[in-house]
This record gives C-alpha cells, structure tokens and sequence, in this order.
C-alpha cells in the first residue's frame, strides 16, 4: 500500500496501471508506426517466397501468399484500433446519452430505457453480426456495427446506475431547490461525477472489442482481404497448421497483449481514479 | 421428449453398443467437399451429384474410363451412319432398375424425351437432347437415335451424369431417393453430412462388387479435410482440396497421394459487354499482367497445368497457346495506355469460396495492382455467385474452374455469362460440327481454340489438379477425371 | 410477489416478441430469391413461381411473419429451403452436438473456477492469491478460439492424442464422441473459469469479512470448516448469478469454437445457412440463440430477486 496521495505519485506505484498502460501505449505505438513505415509492404504478395521461418528479411517469417507476417502484425493493430474506437464511441455517445436521461427523468422513461437494454442484451455481438453479414455480406462495417450496438446498453447500464447515486447527493439536491433544471444539473454536476466510471468502462469494452472484433474477422464476417487483421490471420494460420505451425502464435499474441493490457489499464485507472471503488488488490 | 433427452438417450444406447466399428473391409467413409442440392443430374446442375450418383446409382448407355475413352455399359454394342446423324444402340439384356422395373428401350426414350423437353432443366439440353430429332424403338432391346445436327461428343456425352437413364415410375422422386440400373442402391441421405449407399444385390455384375455400404461425408473447409484424413474419419478423398498439407500426407506411409488431372479450366472470367472490357485490347492487357506461374504456385501448390484457351491438354486436339500472353507487366501497361484506360482502374473481383478462388483471387489482385487496375475482392457464396455472376452478370471479373468436359460451345452463346458474341466464333464452331472427318474435325478445333486467345474472352490459366489422398489399403479411387465421378465398382480394399 | 413475477414474465415475452420482429424484419430483406437460389439459374420462371409459392415465399411480409410465430409455438420450424427437410430435424441434429458441448465446458468451468476462486480466497494476499490472480488475467484476454488453436497444435498436431477436428457422430460410440469434444470444451472452460475464479474470490472474500464468520471463528470452528459450512452457501448468490450468464455466453461462444473445430452443430448449421440463402434455418436458428439468451438472463434475474428480496425492488 502507498501513502504518495497525488496522482501521479499513485500511478507510478501501481503495477495494474504501469504494466497495462505500457501493453496499450505498445498497441498504439505499433498502429501509428505502421501508419508511416512497415519493414514491408503487407499487401505485396510473394509466392516463392511463402512459408518462411523469420529471418532478417522477414522478422516474423511470411504466410501462405508470402505476405511479411510482421507488417500484417503491425497493420492489423491499426485495423483492430478503428474497429474499436468507432464501436465503443457509437455504444459510449449513445448509451451514456440513454443513460443519463434515464437517471434524470426516472418514471416511465427510466424503465422504457432499461427495457430496452435488456433486449439489447439478448442480441449477442456475434448474432448482430451473421444477421448483418446475412443482409449486407460480410465486411469491417458488420463488425463496427454490431460490436457498437452491444455496447449501448452497457453504457447505458453503468451510466445509470452512477448517475442515480449522484443524483442521491446533498448538493445535487440542493442545486434542484435553488430551480436548476435537470438538464443543467445533468452537464455540470452528473456527468463530470460519473465521467471517471465511464473511462474505465470505455478502456474494458474497448478491449472486449477488440477480442470480438478478432473473432468476428476469424469467422470470415468482418474485415476483408487483402485488409490485414489479427483473427483472419489466425483463420488462414490454421489451415497451414500442420506445415507451419509457428504462424499460429504472432496474430493470437497480439490479440492477448492488446486485451491483457487494457483491461490491467482498466484496472488501474478505476483504483486510481476513484479510490472509493477499489477493490482489495 | 426434450432435445437434451434424446441426446441423453442416444448416448447410453451406444454406449452400451460395441466400440466404433472399425472399417471393415467391404465399407467406405469417402470425402467430399461439396454437398449435392439433389440427387437427380439430368435435372440439377451440380458436379456433386454425379459424383455420388454416376455409375453407382445410375448408369447411362455408354461409360467413360479414367482415361477419357468411351467403352459400352447399359448399351452393349451401338453403330454409326456414315453421316454420323444416325446411331443405333444395342441394348444390354437381363437388366433391371433398383425398384424392379426391367430396363428396356422405352426407359431410354422417356428418359432423353424428358431432358430434351420443354421445361427440362438439363445442363445438356441444348447442346445434345435438343439435337435428337427423332428416337426409335424398334425392339425393347435397340434404341435408334436421328440427330437434326451432327455431334461428334455424342458418345461421351451420353456417358456423362446428364446422360443417366431413369425409369418412369420413380423420375419425379429421384432427386431425393435416385433409382438406377447401377451396384449401389440409396440409403440415406443426412442433409449437411453424408449420404449412404448399399450394395444392390440385384444388380447384374453384383458378385464383382467388393463393397457393402459407402458412405460419402461433406467437409467443405480444406483444413478440415486435413483433420478428416489425418484422424481416420474417412478413408478417402479423392478430390482433396488442402494442396498446401500435401507434403505431410505424402511423408506419411499410412496414406497415398495420387496427383492426377480434370477437365477443370481455372479461369479469371471477364464480363466482355462491360466497359472497358468490351474492348480487346483491355483484356489482353489483363492476361499479359497475370502470371499463372505464379497463381498455381500460390493457389495450387505448384500443381496445375497451364492453359492458354477454354480446352485441357487431355482433350483431342489441344494446341499449346499458353505463349500467347506471357507474363508481362509493361506490356500490359502499355495497352492500357493505348486503350486509353485511365488508371488507377477500379473494379471487382467476385470470389466464390474454393481455395483456387480466394487464394488465386488475391494473387490476381495483387498482380493487377501491378498494372494499375484496383480489383477489389468481394468474397461471396455460391449461392450469390449463382444469382449475381452467373444468372445476372452483375460482375467485373471473377474466378472459376468450369469442369464440363471439352464445352467451347459455351463461348457459342452470347447470353453466356461472359457476354461473348462473336460470329466468327460461331462460323468455327459449325466447323467443328460439321466437319467430314476426324482431320478436319481437330483442324477447326485448334482454329476455335485459338480464336478464344486471340480474342482474350478470359484470362485462362490452368488446368485444376485432381489430389487424391486415400488411405494405402485402399485401391481402385479414380486418380484422373475426365468427368466428375466417383466409380466405387473398382474400389476394393486390399 | 407475484405482481413483480408477472411483470417480469411479460417483458420476457415482449423482449421475446420484439426480438422476434427484428430478426423478422433484417432477415426479410435479405437480396436474392430463395426458390431462384434452390433451382438454379437456368431454370424457367414459372417453375420458380411455382416453387416460391409452395414455399410460401410469395406471401406478404405480415402473414409470413405471423405464418413462422404460430409455427414455433406449435415446434413447426418450417422447411428448410436448402434441403427441403424440415427445418426442426436440421436444427434438433446440430444441437445433439451443441448442448453437450455446452454442458461440459459449462461442467469444467464450474469445477476449475469455484476450486480456483476458492483456493485463491483462502490464500488470500498470499503467493497462491497472487498466482491466481495473475492467470485469471491472462486467461480473460486469451481469444477462445486461439487457445483452441494451441490446444489443436499441442495434442493433435504434435503429440496425436486428439483429433484435430470434426465429429464422428453419436452412431460412432459415445467415447470417439466425447473425444471430438474434449478440446474444444476446454477452450471454451478456460476463459471462462478465469471469469468464474474472480467472482468466486471476491465473493467468498466477501463474506469472509461478514461478522457471522468471525462468530463462527470465535466459536472455534477451524477454517475450513467455516469456509464450507457459512461462506460458500452465501458467496452462492453472486456466483451462481455470473454462472447463469455464463451459460448464455458459452452458447454464443460455441459458434466460433464449433468452426476452430468444424464440429457440425449450431455454429456451422447457421453459418452455412447464410451461404446457402436459407432464411428459414437462419431466422430459426437466431431465433433460438436470443431466446436462449433472454431466458437464461430472465431466469438469473429470477433467482437473484428470490434469493435476496431486498433487490427485487431495485432494479441492477
């Protein structure tokens, strides 16, 4: 336990949040490196070259078309990244939206927006995204979609739920004696009090999206080729698995990494922004 | 009783029951990888039925052999008219149908009558039942055909699945429980799995027949193949679609792998009424900027056979006219130029699932991108490739393996989906038809041949491989085919 | 009560209902004819006519809609366009795989995540603690369908002890059965169970601090026997609710598991289903997947609201 009381001083001490943070600062710095340089290119196809062990050519070895496995690896983080931000951002901006208002109103439309959000609840991502892919064949706009639809209600969820706590507190109610209407109250008082829960919870279905997104890609529904992505990578290493088992192992690590460190980051931000809520380490 | 009973039920009942049977050695476990819609080949346009059905179930009046060669089978004997419009069949006698029925001529007038008429679905329609002007019967055990036009194909035609002979009684059922003159009877038929078949003890060569029951099980992913294989769940797969796990099957003393050949021609098919493919010089350039070397390594494993026109080197009269178009990038770009094409070009590429698809698909993309043509990959399902491509031409460029065997006339008809019109064309196709002899019949097929490269109608690249992996006790498994077929009566365990 | 009961029970309907009506109303639209799909593209337009009105294809959206609710209720799935069997037959097939699979990860994410959330809470802030902890992390971010991945490539490419794929079938024996889904219940436990220990841990460390416990102590009974005979059967509560929820998960979950597999059950049922334009089987077995979904939830609701009816009240 540490006595350091400035944030700063906290986070350094904290492993949750170092080591979470630096898989996750990994993540984005591989994504924008990619952005301007990858060793390379991962759409330039070389047969005579695939299946290769790595070398110094090909630090990851190549795959069964002779793509450089590690470009793909770096590529993949920045397709992983925008399937993430987009979907939590559609389930952050609307569901906090239903939220708050739900907590503001209370009454019917309290209900009306939980009712909704248990019925949101029984369309799994998954299931989203065979009917989307059904309808529109597959591509990343299904999996954007879908993951970003399953996580309104969440939003909505955990939203109300910390919003009606603040709106429990004395100076909250004092602000609605004076004639603050609800709307008011909502922006300057509710919403900065809840904002830190929604950060962590943002980090935590960040990460959960990019574990569906991989799995999404891995059944074919999502991101297309010649668009490098982790899971497809993972789907096209298996059907290689017995003359090359080792291309199984980078795409599912990188899947690993990216999920283990958001939610170590998710874990430390909710100990270090909120100490209230910290549970034993 | 709930689902979970049943299930619950099942399992002890074969619990209680001896372990697996292990494969005795008159069953077969085969693997496929496409699941038949039907089971009737004179009205359903799949590959996959003759591969269950042809020769097993039904039989037709001739057979074709590994080889290509066309030897006699429900007709024992037959004779030709000098002006080739007139066959005259012998029938063989003592055969009967898997339901009783003797089989006579009259089975083999309904039947062609049935393919030939009106609202015959028959992938051959057109192209052999409309050409029968006339059938006679004279005894029940001769069939006479009249031909309005001569065709040349006739005999091996009838020996492909269209050609099956089916019995009255039991036509209107046969695409779900066929009934053939042939060994093996239908059993049952587990839809998404398998379908069975059993030794027909009425057939009239049964004693020759070495196995009892066969059953033939849908494992459409390649790398499920592999698991297939390599866990004993089937003893064959004779049209194996894993080429890049070859070299481990092929190490491993349990299994033989057989490298044979089809009648597929893998091609990247154009949509020539579609600008700017309308214009010649543009798909030349498209088949300059393609590499097949490269394609058949990437898609096939190294094995495939390229071809330069819609025709195998198994088929008569091939002529070599893959040097047409060698592989050239610059040259490509240049006709470009000079067609004027702006580039960057973007345009489709519509994938249907088998690997020489996708992955021959992003070898193609990627060389086009070479050249400064965009194809963008649509992965789709047979069922859209069906709907979109084939019926509706709404595509730019796909890739497809057309494994008729010898179908130039295809190209004859510009409502084909590759929209290509071309009296010349069709000028040498009546060639081919009308030729007085076998000499000039080969002349005018290699002047088709190459009116099909010159004119670039596709990018032709190879011809698809038959792998066929099966386990070293097991004998007889076609290794070659010349048609889409499965003959079980040879296959016997050592 | 009751009043909370019936209240509870129609928004399970009307989340049924409405359900219902989105899967309806997105797979309705879906591009393509079936009937052109199932005869093929040279067939003549009247026989597809025909065909469509024999499937029932032709109809206005509204009667085909209440056509496939009724159906359902009386267990008349419809016919399979694709087949033309009947759409139940295919769908009660592929849940002979799907259901026990289900049961046994479920099985061996019980015993591994109640054993492991247990030992860590005993050990609570210890090495053993810590160790848990830290492999719970782990196992959360590991992809399900990667770690089946390394289970294929560990016990059937390398050491040959297991299938790498595919399902002989019950009429194999019920051993070569139970062999096909060893490894893939174990990937689908392991996430699972590391989502399962957690709660366990909190929950028993929970009530461990509760002052009966201390009583219990104090009256001399050893840990363990405090630990068996007051803690668990109140941790219960938390932890049978995430079990519930981890049912309906593991369900979703086999879907991607059964294709690492190519196990011919639910998963592969609807993803095939989509390439051959089958709506039917589609809309069926969606249907099936989310009212699963929706009445595990309901039911975990249930239990939470009757064991604890200070919640029932509140809403979570």
């Amino acid at each position: 336990m540490t006595t350091a009381t400035t944030f700063p001083a906290r986070a350094a001490g904290h492993w949750s949040f170092l080591v979470g943070g630096a898989l996750t600062l990994a993540l984005l710095i591989a994504a924008g490196v990619s952005l301007l340089w990858t060793p390379v290119s991962p759409y330039v196809i070389d047969v005579p070259n695939k299946l290769q062990l790595p070398s110094a050519q090909h630090w990851l070895g190549t795959d069964a078309l002779g793509h450089d496995v590690f470009s793909m690896l770096l590529v993949g983080a920045q397709n992983s990244i925008l399937v993430g931000v987009i979907a939590v951002s559609i389930g952050f901006s609307i569901g906090t939206a239903l939220g708050a208002l739900a907590a503001a109103r209370g009454g019917w439309l309290e209900e009306a927006v939980m009712r909704l959000s248990d019925f949101a609840f029984a369309f799994p991502a998954i299931l989203t995204a065979i009917m989307l892919t059904a309808l529109l064949g597959p591509g990343i706009v299904n999996s954007i979609l879908a993951i970003g639809i399953f996580n309104i209600p969440i939003f909505a969820r955990v939203t109300r739920g910390s919003a009606k706590a603040v709106w429990a507190r004395d100076f909250v109610l004092a602000a609605r004696a004076v004639g603050r209407d609800r709307f008011g109250i909502t922006v300057t008082h509710v919403l900065p009090n809840v904002l830190s829960i929604l950060i962590v919870q943002a980090t935590i279905q960040f990460a959960s999206a990019i574990l569906w997104e991989a799995a999404l890609s891995y059944l074919g529904l999502g991101t297309q080729p010649p668009q490098p992505s982790w899971g497809r990578m993972l789907n096209d290493a298996q059907a290689q698995l017995f003359q090359a088992p080792w291309l199984a192992i980078p795409p599912g690590l990188a899947i690993m990494l990216a999920v283990l460190g958001l939610n170590l980051l998710g874990d430390g931000l909710r100990d270090l922004l909120d100490p209230r809520l910290a549970r034993r380490r | 009783m709930s689902k979970k009973a049943h299930v619950i039920a099942a399992a002890l009942v074969f619990a209680l029951l001896p372990a697996a049977a292990k494969a005795a050695k008159d069953t077969l476990v085969l693997g496929m990888a496409l699941e038949p819609p039907g089971l009737d080949p004179t009205t359903g346009a799949a590959a996959a039925i003759g591969e269950v059905t042809q020769y097993n179930v039904y039989e037709g009046l001739t057979k074709i052999e590994e080889d290509g060669k066309v030897t006699p089978l429900l007709a024992q004997s037959w004779t030709v008219s000098p002006d080739q419009k007139t066959y005259t069949f012998k029938l063989q006698p003592g055969v009967k149908f898997q339901n009783g029925e003797p089989f006579t001529s009259a089975d083999v007038k309904f039947t062609f009558e049935r393919d030939a008429a009106a609202d015959s679905t028959n992938k051959e329609k057109a192209s052999v039942f409309a050409k029968i002007a006339r059938i006679d019967t004279p005894d029940p055990l001769t069939v006479v055909l009249t031909l309005k036009e001569v065709n040349a194909n006739l005999l091996f035609n009838l020996g492909e699945d269209t050609g099956a002979i089916l019995e009255p009684k039991s036509a209107a059922t046969d695409a779900t429980h066929p009934v053939g003159t042939g060994p093996f009877a239908f059993a049952d038929w587990v839809k998404g799995s398998s379908i069975t078949l059993t030794k027909w003890p009425g057939y009239r060569a049964a004693d020759k027949i070495k196995l009892d029951k066969v059953t033939f099980r849908f494992i459409n992913d390649p790398a499920a193949q592999v698991a297939a294989v390599l866990a004993g769940d089937v003893d064959g797969f004779p049209r194996f679609g894993a080429l890049d796990s070859l070299k481990q099957l092929q190490s491993d003393p349990r299994f033989t792998v057989a490298i044979g050949s089809t009648e597929g021609k893998t091609i990247v098919a154009i949509n020539n009424k579609r600008k700017p493919f309308d214009d010649v010089r543009v798909r030349r350039a498209l088949a300059y900027a393609i590499d097949r070397k490269a394609v058949i390594a990437g898609a096939s494993n190294g094995l495939g056979v390229p071809i330069g026109s819609h025709y195998t080197p198994n088929d008569p009269g091939y002529i070599d006219l893959t040097g047409l178009y060698p592989y050239d990038p610059a040259k490509a770009k240049a006709l470009l130029r000079e067609a004027g094409v702006k580039t960057p070009l973007d345009v489709t590429l519509k994938l249907p699932p088998p690997p020489y698809a996708r992955q021959g698909g992003q070898i193609v993309a990627a060389e086009l991108a070479q050249v400064g043509i965009n194809a963008k990959i649509e992965n789709i399902e047979w069922a859209q490739w069906l709907d979109g491509v084939y019926k509706h031409k709404n595509y730019d460029l796909t890739i497809v393996s057309h494994v008729e065997p010898r179908d130039l006339a295809i190209y004859a008809d510009p409502d084909f989906y590759y929209q290509y019109d071309s009296p010349k064309f069709r000028a040498l196709m009546e060639a081919v038809n009308t030729a007085p002899d076998e000499a000039a019949r080969l002349k005018a097929l290699a002047a088709a041949q190459r009116q099909l490269a010159e004119d670039a109608v596709n990018v032709f690249l190879y011809v698809l491989p038959q792998v066929s992996v099966a386990k070293a006790e097991l004998h007889g498994l076609w290794h070659n085919s010349p048609i889409f077929a499965n003959d079980l009566s040879a296959v016997y365990w050592q | 009560m009751s009043a909370f009961l019936l209240k509870r029970f129609a928004s399970f309907l009307a989340t049924l209902a409405c359900a219902s009506l989105v899967i309806f109303l997105v797979l309705e639209v879906l591009p393509g004819n079936a009937a052109e799909v199932i005869l093929g593209p040279e067939a003549p337009p009247e026989t597809v006519a025909a065909l469509a009105k024999k499937l029932g294809v032709d109809r206005p959206p509204l009667a085909r809609y209440l056509g496939w609710v009724e159906g359902m209720a009386e267990g008349d799935f419809g016919t399979s366009y694709a087949y033309g069997t009947p759409a139940a037959a295919l769908i009660d097939q592929s849940l002979a795989l799907t259901i026990p699979l289900a049961l046994i990860a479920m099985a061996l994410n019980t015993a591994l995540g109640l054993a492991l959330g247990i030992f860590a809470a005993a050990r609570h802030n210890r090495f053993g603690d810590v160790a848990v902890m830290a492999l719970s992390q782990i196992g959360i971010a590991i992809p399900s369908f990667w770690f089946a991945i390394l289970l294929i490539l560990l016990f059937a490419v390398g050491l040959g002890w297991l299938p790498a794929g595919g399902f002989p079938g019950w009429s194999a024996g019920l051993w070569p059965g139970l062999r096909a889904l060893i490894l893939p219940a174990v990937s689908l436990a392991i996430v699972q169970s590391a989502i399962l220990a957690r709660v366990t841990r909190s929950a028993v460390l929970d009530v461990l601090r509760e002052d009966f416990v201390r009583t219990a102590r104090a009256k001399g009974l050893s840990e363990g026997q405090a630990l068996r005979r007051h803690v668990l059967r109140n941790a219960l509560i938390p932890i049978v609710t995430i079990m519930g929820l981890q049912f309906s998960n593991l369900l979703v979950l086999t879907i991607v598991v059964e294709n690492v597999f190519y196990l011919p059950g639910l998963g592969r049922l609807i993803l095939n289903s989509i390439a051959n334009r089958d709506v039917v089987v589609v809309r069926d077995v969606v249907m099936l997947l989310a009212a699963m979904v929706v009445a595990v939830n309901f039911v975990v609701d249930l239990l939470y609201a009757a064991i604890d009816p200070r919640l029932k009240l509140r809403d979570l």
